[in-house]
């Protein structure tokens, strides 16, 4: 029973590591229809943010309290100020483009964006500094449920309630949802749809960031590919609940995340993948709009 | 209050309006008459800067509008309800009528707006929290104008608000415009392919063929000219 628990924890780790880097795709893919490939490059552009301010802060002896904040912050803002330039530099003037020119283009960024870190960096895995320590209150469960764990499930849940609040009441949240179901409509009510694109830009790489300095400080090391991994994952992940929901993408994101657990557990760690994507594939034959998406049924 | 000069917008390399002149005066109801795709509701959204103006003058109380963003010209008082009235599908009744005050921050007023909306239609006010989506089509209509008037609009361009209604829905939306025009002195620009219902109650009237106007005078006039009433009153 221990076993399970601990492999369902794991789980729900990943799935929240998911959701976070998979709420940046369905928020984009539902405003302006685009698959943001360089998502998964936001991810790991923060990791690489969060890594060198903390190792920074530490060589100076910082506490862990205050690098873990300034690690954060630096981290969000790096990564949405990245987030908010290549949606101007590479998505926006193909605005009016055949659909397929700006998903080259993204894939085009992403491809950029590595190898830009790769050059920048450097190829090797980098050691993260420890940044979330094992809390003494932690000590019964410990070998069940670690503290980085409990550390990334609750800074997940404390932000999925900061983006629905912000979604649900606030006017750029009201905007955003205008925009994602009629952008026409948004525009002659006054709505700056640029404005709101570039919003959500920004809000979807700062929850990336979020994941990729939690992600980081769990496994230890980062390099200039794991925003590649990371991002096909978030964006199965996406597609399994219903790509341009948020709800779905949450809901995909854990299910993916304790498939592969489980996959991992039970029976090897070769087929997490395997299990993963069988996965997707079943849920699309039986619900091609995925689990919380609307089936488009496009009126003429 | 609102003028055109000479505009021209299209699509691609074709245009769809060519030389439009018109001009709408403080209060009154005009109306747009024409066939399908004649450039009506071209017109319109080259109005709200939706579509580009490629040359020409867009004038409103004076001021050239024709480069300023969709936004800036709804915050100067222009405000449309589009063909196909474009609800919000998945707002409820109450978060589309927000939306239509989204320029707006004088929060005690639009309250009182809120509940002159839902004086005039008070079906909205049963179905508050609905989805905007599953309200019936004369419902949707009442809830794009509403949408519209919670911007207290100097101006209101209205496309074909009778597409797709029953008779006695589309007699209902009619005499609603007209009472919005005399109590709130609401300029309405009205584009309609009814013509008949348009001329009974607007004051003067333009009609568009291929994206020009080529025939225009007080809705008396145009409703006797024996043309119109061949093309479009089915006399």
């Amino acid at each position: 029973m221990d076993y399970f628990i601990e492999l369902f924890f794991s789980g729900l780790t990943r799935g929240s590591i998911y959701a976070l880097i998979a709420l940046g795709y369905t928020m984009v893919y539902g405003i302006i229809g685009l698959i943001n490939f360089a998502h998964g490059e936001i991810y790991m552009i923060g990791a690489f943010t969060s890594f060198i301010v903390a190792t920074v802060l530490s060589i100076y002896g910082f506490p862990l309290l205050a690098i873990v904040i300034i690690a954060g912050i630096a981290a969000v803002v790096w990564s949405s100020s990245y987030g908010f330039t290549i949606e101007k530099i590479a998505y926006k003037p193909l605005r009016h483009a055949p659909r397929l020119s700006p998903l080259i283009s993204a894939i085009g960024m992403s491809i950029f964006l590595q190898n830009y870190v790769l050059l920048a960096q450097t190829s090797d895995f980098l050691p993260f500094p420890t940044l979330i320590p094992d809390f003494p209150f932690m000590e019964p469960i410990a070998h069940i449920v670690g503290s980085t764990d409990l550390m990334i499930l609750v800074t997940t849940v404390v932000v999925m309630i900061a983006l629905t609040f912000v979604i649900k009441f606030t006017k750029i949240g009201k905007a955003m949802r205008a925009t994602a179901q009629d952008r026409t409509m948004a525009t002659l009510v006054g709505i700056n749809v640029n404005n709101v694109i570039s919003a959500t830009f920004i809000v979807g790489s700062a929850l990336a960031a979020v994941g990729g300095l939690l992600i980081a400080s769990h496994i230890g090391q980062i390099n200039f590919y794991i925003g590649f991994l990371a991002g096909i994952k978030a964006f199965t992940a996406a597609v399994l609940g219903g790509i341009g929901s948020i709800p779905g993408a949450v809901l995909g994101s854990l299910i993916l995340g304790l498939t592969e657990s489980f996959a991992t557990g039970y029976v090897s760690s070769d087929y997490e993948d395997v299990f993963a994507f069988m996965l997707l594939v079943l849920i699309l034959i039986f619900k091609p709009s995925g689990l919380l998406g609307k089936a488009t049924n496009q009126k003429v | 209050m609102l003028k055109l000069d000479k505009v021209q917008s299209g699509y691609g390399n074709k245009l769809a309006i060519k030389n439009v002149s018109l001009e709408i005066g403080k209060s009154e109801i005009i109306t747009l008459i024409g066939a399908n795709g004649a450039g009506k509701s071209t017109t319109l959204m080259t109005i709200c800067g939706v579509n580009p103006c490629r040359s020409g003058r867009i004038l409103f109380q004076g001021k050239e509008i024709q480069k300023m963003e969709p936004d800036q010209i709804v915050r100067l008082g222009l405000c449309q309800v589009p063909e196909g009235r474009h609800i919000f599908p998945q707002l409820t009744v109450k978060e589309n009528l927000d939306m239509g005050a989204f320029l707006r921050n004088d929060k005690e007023n639009i309250k009182k707006d809120l509940e002159y909306v839902y004086a005039l239609f008070p079906i909205l006010a049963e179905r508050r929290n609905q989805e905007g989506g599953n309200l019936s089509g004369g419902e949707q209509q009442m809830l794009a104008m509403s949408r519209a008037l919670m911007a207290r609009p100097q101006v209101l361009l209205l496309d074909e608000p009778s597409m797709g209604l029953a008779p006695l829905v589309i007699k209902q939306i009619f005499e609603i415009i007209k009472q919005i025009n005399k109590e709130s002195n609401t300029t309405i620009f009205l584009v309609e392919q009814n013509a008949n219902q348009a001329l009974h109650i607007a004051d003067r009237g333009y009609v568009m063929e291929n994206g020009e106007i080529t025939l225009t005078g007080s809705a008396k006039e145009l409703l006797a000219n024996q043309d119109i009433q061949k093309a479009y009153l089915g006399i």
